[in-house]
């Protein structure tokens, strides 16, 4: 086969080009071939399915065939009294998730680096990454265990004061036990990239932090800190990314109609008015709404995080 | 300590699926040691429970099949995306990436599962959810730090494109491809909500994660276990459920400390390019 590199592919025309492209890769091409086509059925397709979202959709009429709305279903969302509950969650659920579950694995990625013995470092690290093979259906089986109504977080409650009975079914806790949860299945997981971050600082600062008379709190702060701060900060805007993007596989499996208040977030919203009520075309353009927020702000993101570091996701 | 607490909830369940069922019925708080006397009837009754049994079963089926096609497309694309100077390369790359920014959402693509007659099939878990964008973007990191020279010389010897895929690229790629493997099984694994959505009359097909929901979760176990002696079941409701919990996850457990190394890897790999 000839070199697949040409250098004069600027001056040739383009029909040629394509021509010669397909002569040397076709085998390339036809490799590519099953990845398009499962993509276009199971990604592109449902993209060109939004579409939905201005109709008033009805499964025998097809997409072609049901009624056009225009923007009735996101006006109707708007108006909706679930409107600003359900963008309170979300927000509310993704904020608090991040001011706990962004540092702590920062800090526990530290911690490990200041233990010295190698062995138990190992061990506990092992032991760190354990929960997150654990399934969502476990861990919340687990958490219904803890927190019904004479479960150990329940009781731990009932001795600092609380009295309103099992905490699973208590709106106020909602938010507590789905981050803290979380925290426990991620947090192993999410200091992987701190630690591998930590084991490129560079040694001799820490000497050259020794002489100066640094003790271990100062070489943490003035040394390893700056040395992470990059990762830290590109973490940190690909997390601000995903704001508005809380999953609903957990929150559907946690959440019953006494926690609603606090713990319906937007994607819960599209799964039971999309799903269990069947109302296509509404809860398709609620879905759009929230995808399409998404992405701007992803976009944003990427873009700060393109300037402040010169790294972005693409 | 934090070992402790994130091993404690685990224990918990395990003391849970072994103890007296009166016991864990009527005592409170966390499980340290088997409480009475350690018994295994919670297995010994989950063993004897065809639901049970033919939800481990399929959540087999799924996962081999599953990880086994998305493996194989995902291998094709990441060899594609690794591939310089394809003159469709960046088209092909942008055609990927753009599936993990904007996704047509659930709706859509339940309706476009449920156009192709997929839904209460095993297909609709198999095929629907079994290739990631974000693999591929690892996979294909992995693939391009295979050296040029050495792919230049197969081709110059002959090699096709295919060739070079088989003989050079994937017998150097082992340990990414032992973590996509991972990846893929561990999420296929685990996964409830596909089935939910698309096996709704299905019941027989159901994955293990979903039986296992119904079991804890919407205390429906009566017409789950109906099908053994009822006093007994009444009796050992609680230890079935930790039980069961038990053996849906003691083969990850298992797996796991054989795959930690490549499992680190891989999320390194994934954090600095994803």
């Amino acid at each position: 086969m000839k070199s697949t590199k040409p250098t004069n592919y600027v001056k040739t025309p383009f029909g040629q080009r394509l021509k010669r492209d397909f002569k040397n890769h076709w085998q390339m091409y036809l490799l590519a071939l099953p990845v398009i086509a499962y993509f276009l059925i199971f990604s592109y397709a449902p993209m060109f399915g939004v579409f939905m979202a201005f109709e008033k959709y009805q499964i025998k009429k097809g997409i072609f065939g049901s009624t056009i709305v225009g923007l009735a279903n996101f006006r109707r969302f708007f108006m909706s009294p679930f409107f600003w509950r359900l963008l309170r969650n979300t927000l509310l659920i993704s904020l608090y998730g991040l001011l706990f579950s962004f540092p702590l694995p920062i800090i526990f990625a530290l911690c490990l680096n200041e233990v010295r013995n190698k062995k138990f470092k190992k061990t506990v690290q092992t032991i760190s990454y354990l929960p997150y093979f654990i399934s969502v259906v476990v861990v919340v089986s687990i958490l219904f265990d803890f927190g019904k109504a004479n479960g150990l977080i329940t009781n731990i409650a009932t001795f600092f004061g609380w009295d309103g009975g099992a905490v699973i079914s208590s709106s106020k806790w909602f938010r507590t036990l789905y981050i803290g949860s979380n925290l426990w299945q991620h947090l192993g997981y999410n200091s992987i990239i701190f630690i591998s971050a930590l084991a490129t600082v560079d040694p001799t600062l820490y000497e050259a932090a020794k002489i100066d008379g640094a003790g271990r709190w100062k070489q943490t702060l003035h040394v390893t800190l700056p040395g992470i701060a990059p990762t830290i900060i590109v973490l940190l805007i690909l997390r601000l990314g995903q704001i508005m993007g809380v999953g609903y596989e957990k929150i559907i499996l946690m959440y019953g109609p006494s926690t609603y208040e606090t713990a319906d977030v937007i994607s819960s919203y599209v799964y039971r008015v999309g799903i269990l009520d069947a109302d296509y075309g509404y809860s398709t353009a609620v879905n759009l709404f929230n995808s399409v927020v998404n992405m701007v702000i992803l976009c944003i993101a990427n873009f700060i995080s393109r300037k402040v570091n010169e790294t972005s996701i693409w | 300590m934090l070992c402790i607490i994130f091993f404690l909830p685990v224990w918990h369940v395990a003391m849970g699926s072994i103890s007296d069922p009166l016991k864990v019925a009527s005592t409170s708080g966390l499980y340290l040691k088997p409480l009475g006397k350690a018994t295994l009837g919670g297995y010994k009754l989950i063993m004897q429970n065809s639901t049970i049994l033919r939800a481990y079963g399929n959540t087999i089926i799924y996962v081999v099949a599953s990880t086994a096609l998305g493996l194989f497309l995902n291998i094709l694309a990441a060899y594609v995306m690794s591939t310089k100077g394809l003159l469709f390369g960046k088209p092909f790359a942008l055609f990927i990436v753009f599936t993990m920014i904007f996704s047509g959402g659930l709706v859509p693509t339940f309706m476009v599962v449920n156009k192709l007659g997929l839904m209460d099939t095993r297909w609709a878990l198999i095929i629907p959810g079994a290739l990631s964008a974000y693999n591929i973007i690892i996979m294909r990191t992995s693939f391009a730090g295979v050296p040029g020279e050495m792919l230049d010389a197969a081709k110059i010897d002959g090699a096709s494109e295919i060739k070079v895929l088989t003989k050079i690229i994937l017998p150097v790629s082992k340990s990414i491809i032992a973590v996509i493997v991972l990846f893929y099984a561990v999420q296929h694994w685990n996964a409830w909500f596909n089935a939910a959505l698309y096996l709704q009359k299905a019941r027989n097909l159901y994955p293990l994660q979903l039986t296992l929901r119904e079991i804890v979760l919407q205390s429906t176990e009566n017409s789950i276990i109906a099908d053994a002696d009822g006093q007994d079941v009444m009796i050992f409701r609680p230890l079935i459920k930790y039980a069961t919990i038990m053996i849906s996850t003691i083969p990850m457990m298992a797996l796991y400390p054989f795959v930690q190394k490549y499992f680190v890897t891989g999320v390194m790999i994934g954090s600095v390019k994803g």
